[in-house]
């Protein structure tokens, strides 16, 4: 019955801490970010320092069980800020009536235009299939399709990369898309519930390719010293994630919530996001991107992006569409 | 069964009332999902629902059928033969069912995978490559998860059967098979089978990743995409009540099958017999393939695990000491529920060995996360509801292991505990502890190993620190630390099987010396 023990001894602390008066700001976001190798200890100490405060985080699995978490807790959440919705997310967000706007804004280096006061985007990425060096890259998914490359991808129902794939065969391709999965069903090795089973899947050696971030390859290069990786740039374009913060309407801390959203776009935080959560800031830090950061031929010359609202009538659809297409 | 003969018993009431919670339990955590369904919304199944309904109950029915088949010659082999490693072969074969499914499946793809060692070897004689993917790879990773249990279960009718009947039928000339054998597999096989079908009916990362694409999707899949991305509580609690439906109809119609049979009294002698060359050829041989089966996977899972162990993450020595706890409290708990729920037996058991297996544990997280969240914050109580839901998973079979043991204690020895007016505490000291030492120790080990390995709940709850082992790993795995994730993978076995051994030796070490 150990934990019982330890679970007394987490409330006493508990108490300790809020006789102090100091405020306590709680920070929703997924677990990545906030585990020992994400941005979440940099964050809290560096926020810790200037804020007069204790933030605390509460982790959820990712994106999506976040939101889920929210909307369960509706105006009873504790949670004051949540960090780690992302683009495919926004339009329920915002639907929820949950969240409130905070007016944070910044010099944005997005590779499309932010104007939203309510969502502040802290890092972003592009879709992109990850694969070793020797393989020759396709210049589309249709070429990809008519290759025989295998891939691994992810399921639209479970995972946001997935549901990623599913938005940019959408944008670029249109009223094609159905025709595009089709093709691509033969070089489909299988379908994963999540961004984690494929990626180990791909480096297992079970497929040519895996449906990840053109930024992967930089944690290879950067923090394992291998450079054999690298992410294919589409002609049609690569389709994009951009993950935000947002102050909740029900929170209690307003004003230490904006100036912890304003902090998350600042030099501190965004300096740390390139190698910690491996995604491009989204504002430019004052030293750059980390060396090794992308290659030029990762950088995709045109960003796919659907309307949040958009995206969202269109999904149901699009999944069937996706479903029909792949179980033939 | 002859003990319901009985009156209730002082232990009995106990487990009537354990079983009235647990359904309590389930009840309120389902009505959480049902209720906070927004109202106007009527659930409507799509084509895509019901493909997966029928691709649920196919995979689930031969995956378990498989299973249990593939049990019976490994389970006869390993009950008449004894060898060096035996008792390690064993404790290794139940491996798999303890492990968390990424894992597994990894360490399966590394010998039936793309690049796995059956294709490297096909390619070297100019064959290949095989693909697992399809519906044949829902069913391997379900018979490599499951075979064991199926074995283990089979097992324990055979070590039921005493020595002395054994031989009494060869020495009368009599068909062992025909006589002894057959009778107490039309007993424990349908019960297996229902366990298996049950688990599998609720997979989801399995059926997905190997199934190769959508079609190979399961109702478990339908329900996450309802609770996460359409945020659909009313489509998931219906999607979940339909699968408990299934599984609960299912299992009824497999035990429908089960033909009782309550074996005589012996010696507890070992079923240690020699049978024919041929015959202990074919043993071997059936050894060697299950084993090779069961332990390469593993193997290659432990032996990309040690690369890892020069460098563990900062996290792992407290992940490590909470997934101890969880296990040990469970592992304590479970045989104890066992217990009191087989003395009740009817249909608390019926209750207990169903419910848990049946409802969708995402559904029952959630349900929990939604009836606790008003009262007191979820992640003060992580650990705890982790525990208690690795306990109520774990009780189905503990109760198959435990129920058959209580039924031959009391058979056997209740008359004479009650001429000696042996009851309540007294009576499982003096009865029930000694003579159901092997079956407590077992459910226990295996409760315990399958706490150290089970994700569960802990996702829903956990705060930033109170990540167990499953947890972290599945968290290293997210951050591209896959070397890492190895090496927590490797502890995590080694410290499941640790459990499972001490308790499931504890048990036997005095059955042995008694």
């Amino acid at each position: 019955m150990k934990y019982l023990h330890l679970s007394v001894a987490g409330l006493a602390l508990a108490a300790t801490a809020a006789s102090a008066q100091v405020p306590t700001l709680t920070v929703y976001t997924y677990d990545s970010f906030a585990s020992d190798w994400g941005p979440g200890p940099a964050v809290e100490a560096a926020f810790e320092q200037v804020c007069g405060c204790d933030l605390r985080f509460v982790t959820a699995g990712d994106g999506a069980a976040l939101l889920a978490r929210l909307r369960l807790e509706g105006a009873r959440t504790e949670a004051d800020v949540v960090v780690g919705l992302d683009t495919a997310l926004m339009s329920a967000a915002r639907d929820s009536g949950l969240f409130a706007a905070s007016g944070v804004s910044a010099d944005y280096a997005l590779p499309v235009d932010w104007t939203d006061d309510t969502f502040v985007p802290f890092d972003w990425g592009w879709f992109a299939f990850v694969a070793d060096r020797g393989v020759a890259a396709p210049a589309s998914i249709e070429a990809l399709a008519a290759s025989d490359i295998s891939i691994v991808i992810q399921d639209p129902r479970s995972s946001t990369p997935g549901l990623g794939l599913l938005m940019w065969v959408r944008a670029a391709y249109g009223d094609r898309a159905s025709e595009v999965w089709t093709a691509l069903s033969d070089n489909i090795v299988t379908v994963t519930p999540g961004w984690s089973e494929a990626y180990g899947l791909f480096l297992e050696g079970e497929a040519d390719a895996v449906l990840s971030y053109t930024t992967s390859p930089a944690y290879h290069r950067i923090a394992e010293g291998d450079a054999t990786k690298t992410a294919w740039a589409f002609a049609e374009g690569n389709y994009l994630q951009i993950e935000v913060a947002a102050k909740l309407g029900s929170t209690d801390q307003g004003e230490l919530a904006d100036r912890f959203l304003a902090f998350l776009v600042s030099d501190a935080v965004q300096s740390v996001i390139p190698t910690t959560n491996w995604m491009y800031p989204a504002v430019m830090p004052e030293s750059g991107l980390p060396e090794g950061f992308d290659a030029a031929d990762e950088r995709p010359a045109v960003s796919l992006l659907l309307d949040p609202s958009e995206a969202e009538s269109l999904r149901r659809e699009a999944i069937e569409e996706w479903r029909a297409a792949l179980s033939r | 069964m002859a003990r319901r003969a009985l009156s209730v018993s002082p232990l009995g009431r106990v487990g009537a009332a354990l079983a009235v919670l647990i359904c309590g339990l389930y009840l309120v955590a389902g009505l959480a999902v049902g209720v906070r369904a927004p109202s106007d919304s009527i659930a409507r199944l799509t084509d895509g629902d019901w493909a997966a309904l029928r691709f649920t109950v196919l995979q689930a029915v031969v995956s378990a059928g498989v299973s249990v088949a593939l049990a019976v010659p490994v389970a006869r082999a390993l009950a008449r033969r004894r060898f060096i490693g035996r008792g390690l072969l064993i404790a290794l074969l139940g491996a798999p069912f303890v492990l968390p499914v990424i894992v597994a499946v990894l360490g399966l793809l590394s010998v039936f995978g793309r690049g796995g060692l059956i294709n490297d070897a096909l390619a070297l004689v100019g064959m290949g490559p095989w693909s697992i993917y399809g519906l044949q790879g829902v069913v391997i990773g379900h018979v490599f998860f499951n075979l064991p249990l199926a074995v283990r279960f089979l097992l324990a009718g055979w070590q039921a059967i005493p020595a002395e009947r054994f031989r009494l039928t060869e020495g009368l000339g009599g068909s062992v098979w025909h006589l002894l054998e057959r009778p107490m597999l039309r007993e424990v096989a349908p019960s297996a089978f229902a366990a298996i079908f049950l688990i599998c009916l609720s997979s989801f990362a399995v059926a997905l990743t190997l199934g190769g694409g959508p079609s190979a999707t399961t109702i478990e899949v339908a329900i996450y995409q309802a609770l996460r991305f359409e945020f659909d509580l009313q489509k998931a609690a219906v999607l979940a009540a339909l699968q408990a439906a299934l599984g609960i109809g299912g299992a009824l119609v497999a035990l429908r099958l089960s033909v009782g049979m309550v074996q005589g009294a012996g010696l507890d002698r070992p079923v240690l017999r020699q049978s024919g060359r041929v015959a202990g050829f074919v043993d071997g041989v059936v050894i060697l393939a299950a084993a090779a089966f069961l332990v390469l996977p593993l193997g290659m899972v432990a032996a990309k695990g040690v690369a890892g162990l020069g460098d563990l993450p900062d996290g792992l020595p407290a992940a490590a000491i909470r997934s101890l706890c969880i296990a040990l409290s469970v592992a304590v708990a479970t045989p104890a529920l066992a217990l009191a729920i087989a003395a009740r037996g009817g249909a608390a058991q019926g209750v207990a060995m169903a419910l848990p297996l049946s409802v969708s544990g995402l559904v029952m997280g959630t349900g929990l996360f939604i009836a606790i969240n008003p009262v007191i914050d979820p992640a003060v109580l992580a650990l705890p509801v982790t525990a208690l839901m690795n306990c109520l998973i774990a009780l189905p079979f503990a109760i198959r292991v435990v129920a058959p043991a209580l039924a031959r204690a009391e058979q056997a020895y209740g008359p004479l505990a009650d001429g000696l007016g042996l009851h309540g505490v007294a009576r499982v000291r003096v009865l029930y502890l000694p003579r159901m030492r092997r079956a407590l120790g077992f459910s226990a080990g295996l409760a315990g190993a399958m706490a150290v390995g089970d994700l569960g709940v802990i996702v829903l709850f956990a705060g930033q620190s109170q990540e167990t082992l499953p947890l972290l790993m599945y968290r290293l795995m997210g951050a591209y630390r896959t070397t890492d994730a190895a090496a927590v993978a490797l502890v995590l076995l080694v410290m499941s099987l640790s459990v499972f051994w001490v308790f499931d030796r504890g048990g036997r070490a005095d059955a042995a010396s008694g």
